[in-house]
């Protein structure tokens, strides 16, 4: 059994606690948050431990593994705080508020040896995996370009008052909307390293961007269009397209439908002209089920890791420092 | 139960395989009068339950049923709560305590916060039955015999093991509204031996069934197994797999598994709704489903 606990238990904290809570190697040890109503809840229903404060949690229970689902700018002390005590760190996206703090929690994980993954669910959804796999091995040829889009509508209305609507707390639709995007192009081609242009746009918020439109490049030269927009109300939920121009082909895909279209005959399932695959034929089967297949798929995958039955090598502190690094260049154009 | 339930999915741009014909389908229904063509539809076809989430425009719905009650006297709707999106957007936004305050009537939720006293267990399950009332408001007058809690907080809740609550929901929903409760899930095995455990008998489950084995939690096997060997009444959903598997194939799998009662299903035109019918008649009459 792995000894796991959580800090911050709001959206994706509780969710993360309920996948948890029905694997069946873990045990929840202890979750921490600043909210009554819902440490009340846990330890009431769940019969958890709950804390208020998350070292005095890490000094009193010994955990074999944290995941860490507060606001971004609380990650590096929390997440540096639980690497020293040689704890696994599974912390939600985006990864540090800055660079620096990336860079050093790297390399702060690799002399402890800790496992540390990032929560970018994206690399979980069976059509994304099979794009990463349909690039890797050719079937469009040489990649030129991509464009890579999501939108949804989570700020709609002017008022706001979360840390999502604070920059200082990473809030804003580049860290939260946009680094799902930049994180996936990273994995499926490379790593963005530079920004040619980029528009961060206001919509309805005051304080942040509510749209992120930019043309990138990545480390292997590959040119891209990057259009994010979270105050988009003809999306029921988030959803993210990515489209990749190859020599030899093009492949649209969004996390339920992928189209391939490819110039020549080729294995593995696809033929000449279009072909389509739904997220039915490319979903492997989880345990526990919760909004979705690749929620449980990523927590699973951590704890097969710590467990040693996984390598420890999709969504790392240095992937999502990558991506962090992406971010970075973009801020730059405001 | 209903052999044949229709669902709303289609309504709502909920399309599980394409973001496309969600598209499509925001635009096809856009006004009230489309959903009401197309629920006529499914009425001529034979189909007098409609399952459907809380969704605002379902209040649209409602004054329309409400107000021709000869043409719907035999129309029942089953309620699933809450719709989700409605609270994970706000929850997004204003945090779980932010979100409770924002959609919880009265004044329960100051007193809960005064002072940061100690919250009795009893407070949690009033703020639930008054969230449930609030949900419920919308179908006053109509009839709603079996009213399900949604996947999203069904499963949130299996994992949290927070069975008491979904207890509590069965209690409530049989005293207040005089129905029965339903649980729509994407665990079914695992949440059918909770139910168990806890003294619910016969349970109403809704969840994924379908021939290739999406989602259905765990394994297609495990689903089988608890189908063959437990009594409850089982509701299909998801049969097509979202269209990956030919309406033929796919209907005649589940209309012959054993204790499937009632099968789900949506469809956005007349002749969708008359084929999937038909089909699910037709392989019933070879194989009558199995009583448990």
């Amino acid at each position: 059994m792995i000894k796991v606990a959580l800090v911050g238990a709001g959206k994706m904290g509780v969710s993360h606690l309920s996948i948890l809570g029905a694997h069946p190697d873990v045990e929840i040890v202890g979750v921490c948050d600043t909210s009554k109503i819902v440490t009340d809840f846990l330890s009431r229903y769940s019969k958890m431990e709950c804390f208020s404060n998350f070292q005095k949690m890490l000094d009193k229970i010994t955990p074999d593994a944290i995941f860490v689902a507060v606001p971004t700018k609380f990650h590096y002390e929390i997440i540096k705080y639980a690497i020293e005590k040689n704890i696994h760190v599974f912390a939600e996206k985006p990864f540090c508020l800055n660079t620096a703090q990336g860079e050093e929690l790297v390399k702060l994980a690799a002399k402890h040896r800790i496992i540390n993954q990032v929560g970018y669910h994206n690399k979980f959804v069976g059509t994304f995996k099979e794009v990463k796999r349909l690039i890797n091995s050719g079937v469009i040829g040489d990649v030129y370009h991509f464009l890579a889009e999501s939108y949804g509508p989570v700020v709609t209305k002017a008022k706001q008052s979360s840390w999502r609507s604070n920059p200082d707390d990473g809030g804003g639709c580049l860290m939260d909307y946009a680094s799902h995007v930049i994180d996936l192009v990273n994995d499926i081609i490379s790593p963005i390293t530079e920004v040619k242009g980029a528009t961060l746009k206001s919509i309805y918020s005051q304080t942040v961007e509510d749209a992120v439109y930019a043309v990138l490049e990545t480390s292997s030269k590959v040119s891209g269009i990057l259009s994010v927009n979270w105050s988009d109300e003809t999306y029921r939920k988030m959803s993210t397209t990515v489209t990749i121009m190859g020599t030899k082909g093009k492949i649209i895909s969004d996390a339920n439908e992928l189209k391939v279209f490819v110039k020549e005959d080729k294995t593995g399932g696809y033929t000449k002209g279009w072909n389509v695959k739904y997220i039915t034929d490319l979903t492997d089967q989880v345990n526990f089920n919760l909004r979705g297949e690749e929620y449980s798929a990523q927590v699973d995958y951590f704890i097969d890791a710590v467990m040693k039955r996984k390598p420890n090598t999709i969504n790392t502190f240095e992937n999502a420092w990558e991506t962090d690094k992406a971010i970075a260049l973009i801020k730059k154009h405001k | 139960m209903e052999r044949i339930l229709f669902g709303d999915n289609q309504f709502f741009a909920v399309n599980h395989i394409s973001d496309e014909k969600s598209r499509a389908q925001s635009i096809q229904f856009k006004s009230d009068d489309a959903i009401i063509k197309t629920l006529n539809h499914a009425q001529d076809a034979g189909l007098n339950t409609f399952m459907c989430t809380t969704h605002d425009r379902i209040i649209g719905i409602c004054d329309v049923i409400r107000k021709n009650p000869e043409q719907y006297k035999d129309f029942k709707i089953y309620p699933c709560m809450p719709y989700a999106h409605k609270y994970a957007n706000a929850v997004t936004e204003l945090g779980i305590a932010g979100t409770i305050k924002q959609y919880v009537p009265g004044n329960l939720f100051g007193s809960i916060f005064k002072g940061g006293m100690a919250l009795l267990s009893k407070d949690y399950i009033s703020l639930m039955e008054l969230m449930i009332d609030a949900e419920m408001k919308m179908f006053k007058g109509i009839n709603t015999p079996v009213i399900f809690l949604q996947n999203v907080i069904t499963d949130l809740l299996l994992g949290l093991r927070a069975e008491e609550i979904l207890v509590a929901f069965y209690n409530h929903i049989k005293k207040k509204y005089n129905a029965e409760a339903g649980f729509i899930t994407m665990n079914m095995p695992k949440l059918y031996e909770v139910l168990e455990r806890n003294g619910i008998e016969n349970p109403i489950i809704c969840s994924s069934i379908n021939k290739v084995g999406f989602r259905m939690s765990g394994s297609i096997k495990a689903y089988e197994d608890v189908l063959k060997t437990k009594k409850g009444r089982f509701i299909a959903m998801q049969v097509l797999a979202g269209g990956a598997i030919p309406p033929s194939e796919a209907l005649e799998y589940v209309s012959k598994l054993p204790n499937i009662e009632s099968i789900l299903f949506g469809a956005s035109s007349k002749k969708n709704i008359e084929s999937t019918v038909s089909y699910i008649e037709k392989f019933d009459k070879e194989a009558p489903p199995v009583d448990k």
